[in-house]
């Protein structure tokens, strides 16, 4: 990035700032023709929607009580919640789903693929990098065909024809019989390339001094991974980590798109939107749908606080550079 | 010539492309299969074969949609819509409000700046249930909720409210990109336009937005394509077919519940792939960096 401005310093305020009643009304007006419509979606659709969903989640609103004849529950979705015989599993899919796609891709493969793509000639690194990006270009529901098509029977599937075949396994359709790694794939190759990006431009950065000293000292690949990369990456990684767990915990598309929650891959963000929003029997349970949801909501709202607290994101709010006219 | 540290021998080099190779199959066998599917009467595995089953049947017969399928047009175009609206909007909005936040100072500066960081890292997602019910009450809106031309209205099950709530939810990332290549131009010519009694809306349309058009290329692109690819916003706000996009259109061909003739349902899908993987082929170095900043929501 070009570093021009940062090198000039801000203008003597007092010298150019004009006083007046007339200058303080247009100072006034400019800035809220240039926020005003970032600032009206800006509460229309995170604001208000936040005081919604926690206030729908206090009644009993359905297709059943229509929009008219709902009252307040209190808490009542939310016991229902922690009495619900469902509750138990959903948790426990939300669990395995982002515990192994954390681990396995958006963090484990994403390393992994930064590591190999910096230690190999750059512009063959820049390709693989470009390729492991093209999952998340890609239109999910385009994207989900062609694992849906790499899982399905014989004679079509890939899996079955090109790998399992040969080896002598029996086909079938994998979807059904493998669900979670199918959904672990599947969110797994899109979800690797942020990791990626972001661990690339760290490795990049590191100081070559620290490279040529561990060269220097005879080290090995795997020893400058262990004890030179990983230990100057830590902070990139915790990121990824934390950043990708609230990302993976709310995210629910490719699990729709896949297996619409069947064979026992119904996850609590997946679980919310078929009770709120789509369901086959076409009762829609808006109030216990945005209860659910409502927990995702407050989990969100503490975590991208926890971002703000402590990766420092406050240093980046500078001070504007022509204040003074 | 690469001047890497430590890259080793040149045969560690190629088990390390071997390696990265080996991992990164699964990607491209995807697309393979795609591109051979959609011209063959059907396929095992990535073999072409024809009715009999006998490698071969090669054929263009696929692509009959693109004329016997009047569908395919409507909601091509209404995708087209969204994401060109979807542009348009990001890239107006984002950039007056990032210019205000880099070079304004104004009451609530701070507040807003902040304000953008959390919902940047907030997952907008969980608000689906909400915003239905801010789209119901927009429809209500007399003059805005229904009845305008192209786009529907700004309501419920109006390709104009898809474009708001998508617009809504790009706009963290958006202000803050656009703050951020505000941020980094030299504010000289704009200030000598400034004291020369330019209007603040005046400079910014003439002198300032111009040297950022690198920055408005990536955003454009990356607003295009998530317009263009959008699934989840359009399935869940849009009931009518007439008014769906191309990705839930493939969707439906999908979920049909004859057996999917997978041959012709991808070549549906290579269809809604091709303005991406032009996108790919182009602007690599953009998508690179912007997708980086820019993922929400999705994994």
């Amino acid at each position: 990035m070009p570093e021009s401005a940062s090198a000039i310093s801000a203008p003597d305020a007092g010298e150019v700032r004009r006083v007046g009643d007339g200058a303080s009304l247009r100072s006034l007006l400019g800035p809220l023709l240039f926020m005003g419509p970032a600032t009206v979606l800006v509460v229309v659709f995170f604001f208000v929607p936040v005081v919604i969903v926690l206030a729908i989640s206090l009644t009993d609103m359905s297709t059943a009580t229509g929009f008219g004849s709902w009252k307040w529950v209190q808490f009542e979705n939310y016991r229902k919640i922690v009495s619900h015989p469902n509750t138990g599993q959903v948790l426990g899919n939300t669990i395995k789903y982002v515990a192994l796609t954390l681990s396995l891709f958006n963090v484990g493969m994403a390393l992994v693929i930064a590591l190999l793509t910096t230690h190999v000639p750059r512009r063959a690194g820049f390709l693989f990098r470009s390729l492991w990006l093209l999952p998340r270009l890609t239109p999910s529901v385009v994207y989900i065909m062609m694992w849906r098509y790499v899982a399905a029977d014989a004679p079509y599937g890939i899996l079955n024809r090109h790998l399992l075949g040969p080896l002598g396994i029996q086909p079938t359709n994998w979807l059904p019989a493998q669900p979670w790694l199918f959904v672990v794939l599947t969110n797994g190759f899109i979800g690797a390339s942020f990791g990626m990006v972001i661990f690339t431009s760290a490795i990049e950065s590191i100081h070559r001094d620290y490279m040529i000293a561990a060269l220097v000292d005879g080290c090995s690949l795997w020893q400058r991974v262990r004890y030179v990369i990983l230990p100057l990456i830590r902070w990139p990684l915790l990121f990824v980590t934390t950043y990708q767990t609230l990302s993976l915990l709310t995210s629910f598309e490719q699990i729709l798109l896949l297996t619409d929650g069947q064979f026992g891959t119904e996850v609590w963000s997946l679980w919310a939107y078929h009770r709120a929003l789509s369901n086959y029997w076409g009762n829609f349970q808006w109030g216990f749908g945005a209860a659910l949801a409502a927990v995702l909501v407050l989990i969100g709202i503490v975590m991208a606080l926890v971002y703000m607290r402590y990766f420092q994101f406050n240093q980046l709010i500078q001070e504007p550079k022509i204040e003074a006219l | 010539m690469d001047d890497r540290l430590g890259m080793g021998g040149r045969w560690r080099v190629l088990i390390l492309l071997v390696a990265l190779g080996v991992l990164t199959i699964p990607i491209v066998v995807g697309y393979v299969w795609i591109v051979i599917s959609t011209f063959s009467q059907r396929t095992y595995g990535l073999v072409p074969v024809d009715a009999l089953g006998q490698p071969g049947g090669l054929t263009l017969r696929n692509w009959s949609f693109l004329w016997a399928d009047p569908n395919i047009w409507r909601v091509s175009l209404n995708s087209l819509v969204l994401a060109v609206g979807l542009t348009i909007g990001v890239v107006l909005v984002s950039s007056l409000a990032g210019y205000a936040l880099s070079r304004i100072s104004f009451p609530g500066r701070r507040i807003f700046l902040g304000t953008t960081l959390v919902l940047h890292a907030f997952p907008s997602v969980t608000l689906l249930i909400a915003i239905y019910f801010v789209l119901r009450w927009i429809t209500r809106i007399p003059g805005l909720g229904r009845g305008i031309p192209i786009i529907g209205g700004f309501g419920y099950n109006t390709l104009g409210g898809v474009i708001l709530v998508m617009l809504a939810l790009q706009l963290p990332l958006g202000i803050w990109l656009m703050k951020g290549f505000f941020d980094h131009i030299s504010w000289d010519i704009e200030r000598a336009a400034l004291i020369d009694g330019c209007s603040r809306l005046r400079t910014w349309w003439q002198i300032v937005l111009p040297q950022i058009k690198p920055g408005i290329a990536a955003l454009s692109i990356f607003s295009f394509i998530s317009g263009w690819n959008e699934f989840l916003i359009p399935y869940t706000y849009i009931t009518d077919q007439q008014k769906s996009t191309i990705a839930a259109y493939l969707n439906s061909l999908l979920g049909d519940t004859a057996p999917v003739n997978y041959s012709q349902v991808a070549a549906v899908g290579l269809f809604q792939l091709i303005p991406v993987i032009i996108f790919f082929i182009f602007t690599q170095e953009y998508l690179l960096s912007i997708f980086a900043g820019g993922t929400k929501g999705g994994a």
